[in-house]
């Protein structure tokens, strides 16, 4: 489609369908591309090695909220419980790994099944109880903070063991953890998402619920099994989080379902379904990244932070639709 | 040889009753018109055969098996194919992912993983579009920036690449041009020299009494008449559709139109 490049003219054939061939939207590039140039010349500090991996370490957990929320996106599907997810699966682990004394393992499975479960029961919901997406993740972003809360008696849970210290805080080769197992998972979602049924037949799902069901695809089962993966991948997040700061947080995660979609949107994914591809959301997850680190080494308060990131998901919406409306036309 | 064999067949959509004990046989290589007014329950009745809805009562069996217990992907493997009216496209994807969609290729990458293979699915899609003599602007675009008789042909191309031996044509005239019209006339034809069973839903008598053996008249809910193509007339067609009454002037007008 046209709307996945700027400029079509400037292009040969050949280069376009290279680029589509790579499933990333030029537009979003070039922004990460600007606005990182735009960040480099206001401060001094953002190009150094040092601020780079800073950059990458805090995108680490967007971005693989970012992912869940491709896969659910692009399947027609919303999951406004990621941020709260992430941090009851944080506040989990550490509850299971410190209160309890567990191993460290146990502690890294609790925190993946704590946010697969959540992610479960809101796939049932959706397929089962036919409540709409918008309102069973709504509810269910109050009900894992809650949880999170009467878990931890509301306190922060400090003294992570060491296992699960490593993989939030260890830098094998110079590089921290987290950034090894996001650009790893990326890696695997992209190949899930681009190349396998699964990934496939999600796609068709978000364009036309319809088609994929006439076609035979399991319609229920694949939004059960796309629900639960995005818990899964909150439950990971939380994990990396809570191992990076050392303690179960139940406040971890607010309000990062924001970023996470916008980053999808950015990235291209199609807010109705249909068009989504890791590639696109990690530009995206990465020009969220450079932004808030960005505003940071600028000395701008957070509250401001919050207002940037509302506002760019409007604006991400509103090309992509003013895109839409204009093919529509032609 | 029967191939599908419906029998009393009944479906309510809550306090609505749509169908109410339809029998229903077709033989292999056999083309069936259905025909019956606006609500007299067509597509939900082609709907029961692919299991998109689920029949309350009765029996249907395909080729010597009972398949009410089947879902839409094992009746697809079974042989039976569905052209729907609305043309059922995913339409941000392209011809061939739409295609083989439900049934994508596969080839193992490092011995384990079934990854999707794109490039089969490519060239597959480009012959069968080929032998369906159809001309699309490029296979990689996304199907929803074709006109009505492209979507349809990719709707065709997809009913007609695993070999079926049942293709159910709901509508598919309804939006074309003249000469999109006689193509798909042309390929039920084909479909029946390859022994290929066709029903075809259509409000265009004239079509129907043109390609069809048979041609069944649902009305209320219930298989109204069974007719032999050779052996009626769009008048006595019209009649037993609208159920008797003032026939002659309903006959006339689809005569003329």
């Amino acid at each position: 489609m046209s709307s996945d490049l700027a400029t079509p003219g400037v292009w040969t054939r050949a280069q376009r369908a290279s680029v589509e061939r790579l499933h990333i939207r030029l537009e979003s590039f070039l922004v990460l591309v600007a606005l990182s140039a735009l960040m480099a010349v206001l401060s001094p500090y953002f190009l150094s090695f040092s601020n780079l991996l800073n950059i990458l370490l805090a995108t680490s957990t967007i971005g693989i909220l970012a992912i869940a929320a491709t896969f659910v996106i692009g399947s027609g599907g919303l999951d406004l419980s990621l941020g709260s997810v992430m941090g009851l699966s944080g506040v989990v682990g550490a509850f299971v790994a410190v209160n309890l004394g567990a191993p460290s393992v146990l502690g890294v499975i609790a925190c993946i099944l704590a946010g697969g479960i959540a992610g479960y029961i809101n796939g049932q919901l959706v397929t089962r109880a036919f409540v709409p997406a918008f309102i069973v993740t709504l509810g269910m972003l109050g009900l894992a903070r809650g949880l999170a809360l009467v878990i931890s008696g509301g306190r922060v849970i400090y003294g992570l063991p060491e296992f699960m210290l490593y993989l939030g805080q260890g830098r094998p080769f110079g590089v921290p953890m987290p950034v090894i197992i996001f650009v790893a998972t990326a890696f695997i979602a992209h190949c899930v998402l681009a190349y396998t049924h699964f990934g496939r037949h999600t796609l068709a799902l978000g364009d036309s619920e319809g088609a994929a069901r006439a076609a035979g695809i399991r319609v229920e089962r694949q939004r059960r099994m796309l629900y639960t993966l995005s818990g899964a991948l909150a439950g990971l997040a939380g994990l990396l989080f809570s191992a990076r700061i050392n303690s179960g947080d139940p406040t971890a995660g607010l309000n990062y379902e924001l970023t996470a979609i916008t980053a999808a949107i950015i990235g291209g994914t199609n807010l109705f379904g249909g068009r989504g591809s890791i590639l696109g959301t990690m530009i995206g997850a990465l020009i969220m990244g450079v932004l808030q680190n960005g505003l940071n080494l600028l000395a701008v308060q957070s509250y401001y932070q919050q207002m940037a990131i509302g506002a760019v998901l409007i604006l991400a919406v509103f090309i992509d639709q003013y895109q839409v409306r204009k093919e529509s036309r032609v | 040889m029967t191939l599908l064999k419906l029998e009393g067949i009944r479906k309510s959509f809550g306090a609505i009753d749509v169908l109410h004990g339809v029998d229903l046989a077709v033989k292999a290589g056999e083309v069936v018109g259905l025909v019956g007014d606006n609500g007299a329950g067509k597509s939900t009745l082609m709907k029961t055969i692919t299991g998109i809805y689920q029949a309350d009562a009765g029996s249907i069996t395909f080729d010597g098996r009972g398949i009410l217990d089947l879902d839409p992907g094992e009746r697809r493997r079974l042989g039976i194919e569905m052209i729907y009216q609305d043309l059922s496209l995913a339409r941000q994807q392209d011809v061939s992912s739409n295609i083989f969609l439900g049934r994508e290729p596969t080839r193992k990458l490092f011995g384990l993983f079934p990854f999707v293979d794109k490039a089969a699915m490519d060239r597959q899609a480009a012959q069968m579009i080929e032998r369906l003599n159809a001309h699309l602007p490029s296979i990689n675009r996304a199907v929803g920036s074709f006109s009505g008789g492209q979507q349809q042909t990719v709707a065709i191309a997809r009913a007609l690449t695993f070999n079926p031996k049942l293709v159910i044509m709901d509508e598919p005239t309804a939006a074309l041009a003249v000469r999109e019209v006689q193509s798909v006339l042309d390929l039920i034809r084909r479909l029946k020299s390859e022994g290929i069973a066709v029903i075809l839903i259509s409000h265009r008598l004239n079509d129907v009494l043109s390609v069809t053996d048979r041609i069944v008249v649902l009305r209320h809910g219930r298989a109204e008449a069974d007719l032999v193509t050779g052996k009626t007339n769009m008048s006595e067609v019209v009649s037993r559709i609208v159920g008797g009454g003032d026939m002659a002037a309903a006959a006339s007008h689809e005569a003329r139109g």
